[in-house]
C-alpha cells in the first residue's frame, strides 16, 4: 500500500486501459446476479412484458417492487421447509468431517506409525476420485441398512467425500507448525490429546476455518448427492432440489424462480463476504507451495 | 407453533450430529487411557486416524472397487456380459456425443477460466481497489450450480421476434438488429452457451489462488528486469509465467477434475437434450432413468480412468513435496 502512495499521480491515466479493463470485467461478471435480485422484486406480469432493465427507466417508482415473490415461494412452493432442510443437512456436513479430518491431520503431520506414507498417498489419490464412481453400491448399502432418505445417510456421505481434501488441507497446515513448539509440550510431558487440543487446534483456526467454509458452500450448493440419496421428492429436500424442481415443473414463472434462486444463495453469500478472507488463505495452504 | 417444532427439530438434529461426532473421540481417548502405558503409545495414532479410515474405505474405496466390479455385469447386476458396457460406452450414439461435448468442456473452461483468471490476477495487481474487484469477481463461486442456471436460464430467455425481450442477450441482439437466439436449443450454440456459464463460475476461483502466487514473486527480480529495459509484456511471458508455472498447474488441475465431474448444470439447464449430454449427466440418466447400473457403472469407471493421470501427477507433487520437508 505504502509504495502505491509514493507514485505520481500521472500514473493514474498511464493505467487508463487497466482499469477499464478490470471494470468491464467486474460489471461483467456481476451483472447476472444483479439482474437477478432486481427482477426477484418485480411483479409478475411486468417480468413477462419488459427485461428487468426496464427499471432503471424510472428507479424511484417504488410501486414497481414487491415482496409478494418472496412470501409465495416461502410458503406455496416449500422453500421454508427446505431452508431449514438445508441447514439441519449442512451444519452437521460441516463440522463432522472438520473433527475427523483434524484429528487424522494431527495424527499424519506429527505421529509416527508404520505405513503412515501409504495411507496418506491413498488419500492424495482420493482427492481426485469422481464421487459418480460411488453411488450404486452407496445407494444399496443405504437401501440394506434403512438410511435412505435420512439425514444422518447425508451428513456420512458428505463426511466422506470432503474428508480427502480436509485431511489434505489441514495435514500440510499442522504439518508446517514450528516442530520445536510440539517437542518442547512433548518434553513438558503434555498427552498428544493436550497438544492437540491446546496447541494444534487453536494454531490451526485459520486453516481449520478456512476448510469449514469451503466444505459448507460445497454441502448446501449440493444438488447431486442430495438427489440420489435423498430421493428428490421428499421432505428432507434441501433448497437446490426444491429451485431444480421448481426450474422443471414452472420454468416460466420467473416471478417465482428468480426469488427461490436467491433464497438459495442468501446463506452462501453470508458465509462468503463473512468469512472470504479465510477461505482464500486456507485454498492456499494446499495449493500454492511449490 | 408449527415452525417453532420444527426450528426445534432442527436444532435437535444438529446438535446430535456434531454432539455424536466429538463425543467418539473422547470415548475412544477414555478408552486408550485405559491401557497400559506403552500399548498407548503404539495404538493412539490408530485411534486418530482410524474414523477418517473408515469413512474412505466406506465411502470412497471399497464403492468404487464395487463399481469396477459392477460395470461388468448386466442392468440389474446379475450375468457377467464381459465387456459389453464399455463396447457400448465407446460406440453408441449419445456417448460419443457425451465424450465430445466433455472434450469442448475440457478445453474451453479450464484454458479460458485459467488464462483469464490469470490476466485479471495480473491487471488487479496494479490498481488500488483490487480487493472489491477481486470480490466481485469471486463471488459466483458461492453461488450453487442449481442457483446460476436459474440466473444464466434468464439471461438466455427467448421469445419470438417482434416480441419483447426478457432475456438480456436476446435483448442486445435484437437492438443490434439481429433475429434472436435460442441460445439453449440450438445446437450450434448451446453446448457454449453451458460452458459460459462454467467459466462464469471459476474465474474467480482460478484467479484468487493465481494472484496470491503472482504476489508470492520477489519484487527485486522484477526491478532488475525493469532496470534491464524489459517492458511489462516481456516480464509478463519471461519472469511471471515461469514463476508461478506450478500453481498454474495445480489450478488447470482442479478445474479438469471439477469439469470431468460437471452434472448439475447440463441437468437443470436442458437436461442433456438438444445434444448437450456430457460423460456425468449421462451416467446419471442410465442410473436412474433407465435403471441400467451395468452401463453407469461402467460410465463412472470411464470417469475414474479419464482422472488417474491427474491422480498419478498429484502423487508426484506431494512426493518432491515431502523430499523439501
Amino acid at each position: 500500500m505504502i509504495k502505491k502512495k509514493n507514485q505520481p499521480k500521472t500514473e493514474f491515466w498511464q493505467k487508463a486501459p487497466i482499469h477499464i479493463s478490470i471494470l468491464i470485467i467486474s460489471f461483467i461478471w456481476t451483472l447476472p446476479t444483479v439482474g437477478l435480485l432486481i427482477s426477484s422484486f418485480r411483479r409478475r406480469d411486468a417480468m413477462l412484458k419488459t427485461g428487468w432493465w426496464s427499471i432503471f427507466e424510472h428507479p424511484f417508482e417504488l410501486t414497481q417492487y414487491h415482496l409478494g415473490n418472496y412470501l409465495e415461494v416461502l410458503q406455496s412452493q416449500g422453500m421454508g421447509q427446505a431452508f431449514l432442510n438445508s441447514l439441519t443437512i449442512a451444519i452437521p456436513a460441516t463440522v463432522i468431517p472438520i473433527a475427523i479430518a483434524t484429528f487424522a491431520a494431527y495424527a499424519f503431520a506429527w505421529m509416527k506409525f508404520p505405513g503412515r506414507q501409504l495411507l496418506f498417498i491413498i488419500v492424495v489419490c482420493l482427492l481426485v476420485v469422481p464421487l459418480q464412481t460411488t453411488l450404486i453400491p452407496i445407494l444399496r448399502m443405504y437401501r440394506d441398512l434403512g438410511l435412505s432418505n435420512s439425514f444422518l445417510g447425508v451428513w456420512l456421505a458428505h463426511t466422506g467425500y470432503g474428508l480427502p481434501l480436509g485431511i489434505y488441507l489441514l495435514r500440510n497446515y499442522i504439518g508446517a507448525l514450528p516442530r520445536d513448539l510440539i517437542e518442547a509440550a512433548e518434553v513438558d510431558g503434555a498427552s498428544h490429546l493436550k497438544i492437540f487440543t491446546k496447541l494444534i487446534v487453536p494454531l490451526s483456526m485459520p486453516a481449520i476455518a478456512s476448510f469449514a467454509v469451503f466444505q459448507f458452500l460445497w454441502v448446501w450448493n449440493d444438488l447431486l448427492i442430495a438427489l440420489v440419496y435423498l430421493g428428490g421428492t421428499s421432505d428432507v429436500a434441501p433448497v437446490t432440489i426444491q429451485l431444480s424442481n421448481m426450474v422443471g415443473s414452472r420454468g416460466q414463472d420467473w416471478h417465482l424462480l428468480t426469488a427461490g434462486a436467491f433464497i438459495t444463495m442468501i446463506v452462501p453469500l453470508i458465509v462468503f463476504f463473512g468469512l472470504q478472507r479465510y477461505f482464500v488463505r486456507g485454498i492456499l495452504a494446499g495449493s500454492v507451495k511449490s | 407453533m408449527e415452525v417453532i417444532s420444527r426450528i426445534l427439530e432442527v436444532i435437535l438434529a444438529i446438535a446430535f450430529g456434531c454432539g455424536g461426532v466429538i463425543g467418539l473421540f473422547y470415548l475412544a481417548n477414555y478408552g486408550i487411557n485405559a491401557l497400559p502405558k506403552p500399548w498407548n503409545r503404539h495404538f493412539l495414532p490408530w485411534v486418530y486416524i482410524a474414523p477418517a479410515m473408515i469413512v474412505l474405505s466406506t465411502y470412497l474405496i471399497w464403492p468404487t472397487i464395487q463399481t469396477i466390479y459392477l460395470s461388468f455385469f448386466d442392468g440389474r447386476s446379475q450375468n457377467f456380459v464381459g465387456l459389453k458396457n464399455y463396447i457400448f460406452a465407446f460406440t453408441d450414439q449419445g456417448m460419443l456425443v457425451a465424450f465430445r461435448n466433455n472434450l469442448l468442456w475440457l478445453v474451453l473452461v479450464t484454458g479460458i477460466s485459467v488464462s483469464l483468471g490469470l490476466i485479471i490476477a495480473v491487471l488487479v495487481d496494479k490498481v488500488s481497489y483490487e480487493p472489491i474487484a477481486k470480490s466481485l469477481i469471486f463471488l459466483p463461486m458461492a453461488i450453487s450450480f442449481v442457483g446460476a442456471s436459474v440466473i444464466w436460464k434468464f439471461i438466455y430467455a427467448y421469445k419470438p421476434m417482434g416480441d419483447a425481450q426478457i432475456g438480456l442477450l436476446n435483448a442486445v441482439i435484437v437492438n443490434l438488429g439481429f433475429e434472436p437466439v435460442g441460445w439453449l436449443v440450438e445446437r450450434y450454440v448451446n453446448n457454449f452457451a453451458l460452458i459460459a456459464i462454467m467459466i462464469w463460475l471459476y474465474t474467480g476461483f482460478c484467479m484468487v489462488i493465481l494472484s496470491s502466487a503472482v504476489k508470492g514473486i520477489p519484487e527485486n527480480i522484477i526491478e532488475a528486469a525493469r532496470i534491464d529495459g524489459a517492458n511489462s509484456w516481456q516480464i509478463f511471458w519471461q519472469i511471471t509465467i515461469p514463476m508461478i508455472r506450478s500453481t498454474i498447474l495445480v489450478v488447470s488441475t482442479t478445474v479438469i477434475i471439477l469439469v470431468l465431474k460437471v452434472f448439475d448444470i447440463v441437468f437443470v439447464m436442458t437436461g442433456g437434450n438438444q445434444g448437450t449430454e456430457v460423460i456425468a449427466s449421462r451416467m446419471i440418466k442410465e442410473m436412474f432413468n433407465f435403471r441400467n447400473f451395468g452401463r453407469g457403472s461402467a460410465i463412472a469407471v470411464i470417469l475414474l480412468l479419464l482422472i488417474i493421470p491427474v491422480m498419478i501427477g498429484n502423487i508426484r507433487r506431494f512426493r518432491s513435496q515431502e523430499r523439501l520437508r
